[in-house]
């Protein structure tokens, strides 16, 4: 049509005319053509080890849809920001992500305490948050959904495992210090107690970030295990201690059979990094397993290494929320007709769409998802044997049932209650209440 | 035309699969009880794979031990197109009934018959129970130890029998333990109290475990004086334990403490004999682990033999970045200690992004050899792990060769001279500027050699230098700068003390205890343990 009008024009106007022309076309274009995804992962740093492969995965989750078309006719653009794993930096490239580049869904953060540090931002400007991480739960923002394992989805069921199927009586709840491990140990000691079990047969330790002598704890648990009762390792070491302490354990020659591990930070991307021989047969609970057999799981884990250009890539369960979150928010967007925070977040609810080890993923109204629990052990190639799943899809619940502050908190972000922390006895919301709306 | 098509496809998928079952049926006939059982694994979950276990290892089969150890290992394969159940080795792909050698297309064309920890409990337990009348005394000593776990699994008539048969003493006692855990269970009174008196005093974990069950059930029955007898056996073994325990934390004491030397030494030789502050430090201890890693790369099948190539080739590559940041950089500042504090740690930063470019952010992965894995065993409650025991033994031998080269070579004379007094060896004829590179380079080097040894301890990352850069300032500075003799004393002294604090205190307290401890200490004694004294000291 533009040609036409054109061509009715001197040659000389035709010239000028035309350039204008595109010009303001590819302007408008950017302005209302394209739908801004912010990507919030450290890409340098402690946690660049792996956050890293997230940006990737969200990259990688464009691009697909990209080719698909986009959405609502328009393309998708990332905005990719590295908040360097610097706590205080995330709030601030959150607020240049929401203010300056007017992104309109932001995919990012690994720790809680990131996650902690971005809340106030997003909540303030109304910024629409995906976190893909497991963590402690006991949170419930309007403006995050979280598509990792709540404590219920992870923690709790591995301890069922431990106690119904390997007929564990004594537990040794080891972590890193800081809030993740803190609150999850203190929701599994109030539940093994809940359990039957005596203050006795708990043991809990603590070690520092990248802790790397574990001679002494390793010692410590051979000996807590010498007392009759069959004993496990549950697990909240997070990050590159891992490693010294599976070479610990080995050395000591702690074996699966006698003193089975289970652990909720270790996946297939921290086994890549060593020789898992000597550790076959301890455990890790999680939503997802690379080894996990689906159609969905075949066709991701191939766009993967395609994407990325390397068959040796692992996946792992952050990605797969990450795949979950970023294809609940794009049918979301077209199911709402728009990509407006509110309209896309009303849209979520009760959405569905396939997860990777071949069941459904719904979007709850307290932002939490329904998935499925697995429990693998750890096989010599550093890949996972799924030797127990739950049922059915288990949903997320934000506020624990086993700590008396929260057991009587629900969440609920839809009429009547829309309340994020909403006490069911005293039947009033302590705070946390929808400001957009 | 479509459905013509679907029905010759149909026709053709029909008469393929029938060809293939009777080619199955050929091969798979399943002749034996074992061999039935097998093909029922194949097809088992967890739970049912649970009962069919139990009923393998009573299978009465010459194959039913290399069964079972090839299921435990898991090495248990079957081939999916006809279900013929293999092995896969390291190499090759036998057949397990008929020893056949199996060529595969893909590796996707076996299937792994898996194993969970329940199941490996059940193998090994039966392993033992056929294990113990073999030949091999090694091979009898450790089933009877497995048989420690699971003594109810075992009947008392072969039980008796394999003690009957037993002459090794050291099996036999541990059968006798085996018994003394089954009689624990016996209905008779006193068959009870004498299995307690045979235990007393072992300090197998097992046995300790099994007296813990016995007094729990005791208690409940009210069998007052077989609770006392148990309880005095397990006093009795506690404090054993006791005694053992005080030995294996000085144990974790001394590795950690030889840890500590072997990051500081190097240290030592920069900070405490040149005067360098030098923030790289951990760095040239990375560098070590980095060639460590490339060494293994490039001789990826001798694994053993790696570290002993990597020693060498660790101390020229971080000895050699180390004479290039004197020669460049911090030379040029000597006198100057802010500068040089601020130069080195700016060298330190620019070393790991180089290592991050060149490597990748992520660790890599630095193999441990057979021969450091594993523990030395004292007795059932004291294990000694090798690479510990290595590692303080190495650290011990680095600090006597420096101590020689400073001691008893020129080099290590023209070093001392030209620290001590600069103008008098330089008129003396030494060259003063290639004996301070040098000496750089040899307590880079140094540090290089420790990156070697903590390559087997800890992550091999871009990172890991600043992990050990305080520890070796503190230990320097604790044990008297310019003092090697103060070095190693303090790292002990550091280890140890670390070491006996942190099963009271965590390890994050026994950490920051350590600490307020030297900042006490230093206040008291500024010059560390080992002040040097006289005009020296006012060199340092």
């Amino acid at each position: 049509m533009k040609k036409t009008d054109l061509n009715a024009l001197g040659k000389v106007t035709k010239f000028i005319g035309m350039t204008a022309l595109a010009a303001g076309v590819s302007l408008a274009h950017a302005a209302d053509d394209t739908i801004k995804v912010g990507v919030l992962h450290s890409l340098s740093g402690t946690m660049a080890i792996s956050e890293t492969t997230l940006k990737d995965t969200v990259l990688m989750m464009v691009e697909e849809q990209n080719k698909k078309g986009g959405l609502l006719g328009k393309k998708l653009e990332a905005v990719v920001v590295d908040p360097a794993s610097n706590w205080p930096l995330f709030a601030e490239k959150t607020r240049e992500l929401l203010e300056k580049e007017d992104v309109d869904v932001i995919f990012g953060c690994w720790t809680s305490v990131s996650r902690k540090s971005v809340l106030p931002v997003v909540e303030e400007l109304n910024g629409l948050l995906f976190y893909p991480v497991q963590y402690e739960g006991e949170e419930s923002s309007y403006n995050v959904f979280y598509t990792g394992a709540a404590p219920n989805q992870q923690a709790i069921p591995a301890v069922d495992y431990l106690i119904n199927d390997l007929g564990v009586e004594r537990f040794v709840l080891a972590g890193t210090d800081y809030v993740y491990p803190r609150t999850t140990n203190k929701i599994l000691e109030s539940y093994l107690k809940s359990k039957g079990v005596d203050a006795k047969d708990i043991m809990i330790n603590y070690t520092p970030f990248g802790h790397s002598d574990w001679q002494t704890i390793v010692s410590d648990v051979k000996k807590f295990g010498s007392a009759g009762k069959k004993t496990a390792v549950v697990s909240t070491i997070n990050g590159d201690a891992n490693v010294p302490f599976y070479k610990e354990l080995a050395n000591q020659g702690v074996k699966s059979e006698d003193i089975p591990v289970v652990a909720f930070s270790v996946g297939e991307e921290e086994l890549s990094g060593f020789d898992t021989a000597p550790l076959v047969g301890h455990l890790a609970a999680w939503n997802y397993f690379q080894s996990a057999e689906s159609d969905q799981n075949e066709e991701f884990i191939e766009q993967w290494h395609k994407y990325i250009g390397s068959e040796k890539r692992v996946t792992n369960d952050p990605m797969e929320a990450t795949y979950i979150g970023f294809n609940m928010w794009a049918k979301a967007v077209e199911k709402a007709g728009s990509e407006e925070v509110d309209k896309v977040r009303t849209a979520m609810y009760g959405i569905e769409v396939p997860n990777l080890t071949g069941g459904t993923a719904v979007m709850n109204v307290n932002h939490h998802l329904s998935k499925p629990v697995l429990i693998g052990e750890i096989q010599e190639d550093g890949q996972f044997e799924i030797v127990w799943a739950t049922d059915e899809e288990v949903p997320g619940d934000a506020w624990t049932d086993y700590l008396p502050e929260s057991k009587n908190l629900i969440s609920d972000w839809t009429a009547p209650v829309n309340c994020g922390n909403y006490n069911t006895v005293t039947k009033s919301c302590g705070g946390a209440v929808a400001t957009g709306e | 035309m479509l459905s013509v098509f679907r029905q010759v496809m149909l026709y053709l998928a029909v008469l393929c699969c029938a060809v293939n079952a009777h080619a199955a049926a050929d091969s798979m006939k399943p002749d034996t009880e074992l061999h039935a059982l097998a093909q029922q694994l194949i097809d088992a979950g967890f739970r049912e794979k649970k009962a069919l276990t139990e009923a393998l290892v009573e299978i009465n089969d010459p194959k039913t031990l290399e069964f079972s150890q090839v299921m435990v290992n898991g090495d248990l394969y079957y081939r999916k197109d006809d279900r013929v159940v293999v092995i896969k080795g390291e190499d090759k792909i036998t057949s397990f009934f008929n020893g056949e050698v199996i060529e595969i297309a893909s590796s996707r064309d076996i299937k792994k018959i898996s194993v969970n920890n329940s199941l490996r409990t059940i193998l090994r337990s039966g392993i033992a129970r056929l294990q113990i009348f073999s030949p091999v005394a090694s091979v009898r000593k450790q089933a009877a130890v497995n048989l420690l776990k699971s003594a109810d699994d075992i009947d008392s008539v072969t039980l008796s029998r394999a003690m009957a048969e037993e002459k090794n003493s050291e099996v036999k006692d541990i059968l006798s333990l085996v018994q003394g855990i089954k009689s624990l269970e016996s209905g008779d009174s006193a068959t009870r109290l004498a299995g307690i008196d045979a235990l007393a005093g072992s300090l197998y974990p097992d046995v300790r475990g099994a007296l813990a069950n016995f007094v729990r059930a005791a208690e409940s029955d009210g069998r007052a004086s077989e609770v006392k007898a148990a309880t005095d056996a397990l006093e009795k073994i506690e404090d054993l334990l006791r005694v053992n325990a005080v030995i294996e934390n000085l144990y974790f004491g001394l590795a950690l403490g030889a840890v500590l030397l072997l990051a500081a030494i190097g240290l030592a030789i920069t900070f405490g004999v040149m005067g360098v502050i030098n923030m790289a430090h951990g760095e040239m201890i990375m560098l070590g682990a980095y060639t460590t890693y490339v060494v293994q790369q490039l001789m990826p099948d001798h694994i053993g033999l790696s570290l002993a190539v990597a020693i060498p080739a660790a101390f020229l590559v971080s000895g050699l970045v180390g004479v290039a940041i004197e020669r460049g950089v911090i030379r040029h500042l000597y006198g100057r200690p802010l500068e040089t504090l601020l130069a080195t740690f700016g060298i330190s930063l620019v070393l790991q992004q180089a290592v991050r470019s060149i490597f990748s952010p992520l660790n890599r992965e630095v193999a441990t050899p057979d021969w450091m894995a594993g523990t030395f065993m004292i007795n059932p409650a004291l294990e000694l792990t090798y690479n510990r025991l290595y590692i303080i033994i190495f650290s011990l031998v680095v600090l006597a060769l420096l101590a020689l080269v400073l001691k008893r070579t020129l080099f290590g004379l023209q070093m001392r001279a030209v620290t001590m007094n600069r103008p008098m060896a330089s008129s003396m004829g030494i060259r003063t500027g290639w004996v301070d590179a040098l000496t750089f380079g040899l307590g880079s080097g140094i540090a290089g050699i420790a990156g070697v040894a903590l390559s087997q301890l800890t992550n091999v990352g871009p990172n890991m230098g600043q992990a050990y850069i305080i520890d070796s300032f503190m230990v320097v500075v604790f044990g008297g700068v310019g003092n090697l003799w103060g070095t190693l004393v303090g790292a002990m002294s550091l280890g140890v003390v670390n070491k006996l604090l942190e099963p009271w205190a965590g390890a994050v307290v026994a950490k920051i205890l350590v600490l307020v401890f030297i900042i006490l200490f230093i206040q008291k004694r500024p010059r560390g343990l080992f002040a040097l004294k006289g005009r020296a000291a006012d060199m340092g």
